[in-house]
């Protein structure tokens, strides 16, 4: 078990958003949540990447205990993220956004940086090359010099996973990276999820789009008001009436 | 870009000599650089790494008493009493930084104010020390036993630290560490994500531009022979960050060319000087409605725009 959460709690303000779930995601597989809107799937992702801090429950990274660390602490212990609503550094190149995603592994003192040391001016050769390699794998290479400002939505949430693979996560939480995306550019997503998953990186995954979801996922939890509704396979889970329920309403049953 | 920038930065530096004809246009040349150094230094952080602050005044005010009141009232080397003074405003810088730092915004900006206002209150009340409002005389600096004096030495001894600041800015821009600032700036929340520290990193610019605000400071005092708490006051505060706003934010050349216009422009035309606030407060706004990015970026925009259309 790579990312375990037991008894995950969040509040806010008297509105429970997630009451006591647990998650396990097995090392190396693609495993969903899914759920109608308010749900509390972004608060989970939110609480699993540190950014919010659990009212109860505990989480572990492997062996690690990693409940109430900071954001970039979640990040040093080897879980990357990308945002539903694009957190892109728009002030910098569509490079730099990637080579800024490495800063875990080429963090330098100030006074190298101000005094560009030898060892740096290799170190960031090395770090543009790999960085524009990420990019290939994503297929935003001929964007690489463009201002990020500039590129279509398709393609910042692109740069989005990009980013978050810089940084050499062991897991990988993705954020609804299909929203606002048409049929063509999420069978790409599609594409990328898989080869993500084939790179060794274990993905968590949060999306409305069915298809996706059912075509990626080895396992998928189902929140409904910030409960576990159900949790398997996506076959198991589709055919699941309670979920059913939960999406259509009663009549459909 | 900026290799090519710091070559024609230099180069006009240079040449700049041939242009200043007497003491006074070489006095406006030294204030100048001195006010470039302090607006680099203040563009890593409000430009770069995303923070404000309306407060820096009081770091360059620190470094000038600093520096000051070690050599005039005990006796220090001059060099000593400076690298003295600017240790210590970065020490200061880092101990208030740590709890004003988890500010945001406004909040960020009012603390900042509130610093710059206490420090300016201190230095004029404190005149048994700093000689109050009516300020002090500060001893030149001296090398063995040569007296640094005169307008055309402390141009080159200004545009020396003005060209090293500029260098050292260019190359942590482009470093990962200036890369670990610009997402503070871009999406504090998405640079958490990728494992940067955002309290370690506010805290390092912040003590870095204070440092540089400092070391202008105590350079204005040794310069000028005389210091007074004006220098450490809210207004020159907001001249500073009208000249970093101005000139382009995250842009280090922007800051040099915001502080060389405006402080150039009310020496040259007597009507600016005597509404200086009232220019200020004008250049600001007129900034921020026509080119909130500020001169140099805009220019450069045009430039590579108008390079494209031919094609």
């Amino acid at each position: 078990m790579l990312l375990r959460a037991e008894n995950l709690s969040k509040s806010f303000g008297g509105v429970a958003a997630v009451q006591a779930v647990e998650l396990g995601v097995e090392r190396g597989t693609v495993h969903s949540i899914i759920g109608p809107n308010g749900a509390g799937k972004t608060t989970l992702l939110n609480l699993l990447s540190g950014i919010y801090r659990a009212d109860a429950g505990q989480i572990f990274f492997g062996e690690e205990d990693v409940t109430s660390r900071a954001p970039h602490e979640f990040a040093s212990a080897g879980i990357g993220r990308t945002f539903q609503n694009l957190q892109i550094f728009f002030n910098m190149s569509v490079l730099e956004n990637v080579m800024a995603g490495r800063w875990l592994h080429e963090a330098c003192g100030l006074a190298a940086a101000l005094l560009r040391a030898p060892s740096l001016a290799h170190a960031e050769r090395r770090a543009r090359a790999e960085s524009e390699e990420l990019l290939g794998f994503v297929g935003l290479e001929r964007w690489a010099h463009s201002p990020s400002d500039g590129l279509p939505y398709g393609a910042l949430k692109r740069l989005e996973i990009a980013r978050a693979l810089a940084a050499r996560p062991k897991l990988v939480l993705l954020d609804e990276p299909a929203a606002g995306l048409n049929p063509t550019e999420t069978r790409e997503i599609d594409q990328l999820i898989r080869r993500i998953a084939e790179r060794g990186i274990t993905v968590v995954l949060v999306e409305h789009n069915m298809k996706l979801v059912m075509e990626v996922s080895q396992r998928v939890l189902v929140l409904d008001h910030g409960r576990k509704l159900a949790e398997g396979d996506p076959e198991t889970v589709s055919r699941d009436p309670q979920v059913i329920e939960a999406y259509l309403g009663v009549e459909a049953c | 870009m900026s290799r090519k920038g710091f070559a024609v930065l230099a180069l006009v530096v240079a040449l700049l000599p041939l242009a200043l004809t007497n003491n006074y246009t070489y006095e406006v040349a030294i204030v100048v650089g001195l006010n470039a150094i302090v607006c680099v230094g203040l563009n890593l952080l409000i430009g770069y790494a995303g923070q404000i602050s309306l407060g820096h005044a009081g770091f360059f005010g620190l470094g000038a008493y600093g520096s000051a009141i070690l050599a005039a009232r005990y006796g220090w080397p001059p060099f000593a009493g400076l690298a003295a003074a600017v240790a210590a405003v970065s020490l200061i810088a880092w101990i208030i930084g740590k709890p004003v730092l988890r500010l945001k915004g406004h909040y960020l900006a009012m603390a900042t104010l509130g610093l710059g206002i206490i420090v300016a209150v201190v230095l004029a009340t404190e005149d048994q020390v700093t000689g109050g409002p009516d300020g002090m005389p500060v001893p030149p600096l001296t090398l063995g036993s040569v007296v640094l004096q005169g307008e055309k030495l402390w141009y080159w001894i200004v545009a020396v630290v003005l060209l090293a600041t500029v260098w050292l800015a260019l190359n942590l821009i482009d470093s990962p560490r200036g890369r670990a600032w610009r997402a503070l700036h871009g999406s504090e929340v998405a640079a958490g994500a990728i494992g940067i520290d955002p309290a370690r990193h506010k805290l390092s610019a912040f003590v870095l531009s204070a440092a540089l605000a400092a070391l202008a400071g105590a350079l204005t005092a040794h310069y000028s022979g005389f210091i007074t708490p004006a220098k450490a006051s809210f207004l020159h505060s907001i001249e500073l960050v009208t000249m970093v706003v101005f000139g382009g934010m995250a842009s280090t050349f922007g800051a040099v060319v915001g502080a060389a216009i405006l402080t150039t422009l009310p020496q040259l035309l007597t009507v600016f000087k005597e509404y200086e606030m009232v220019t200020l407060g004008a250049v600001m706004m007129l900034t921020m409605i026509f080119m909130p990015q500020g001169l140099v970026p805009t220019l450069e925009k045009a430039l590579a725009a108008a390079r494209r259309k031919p094609e």
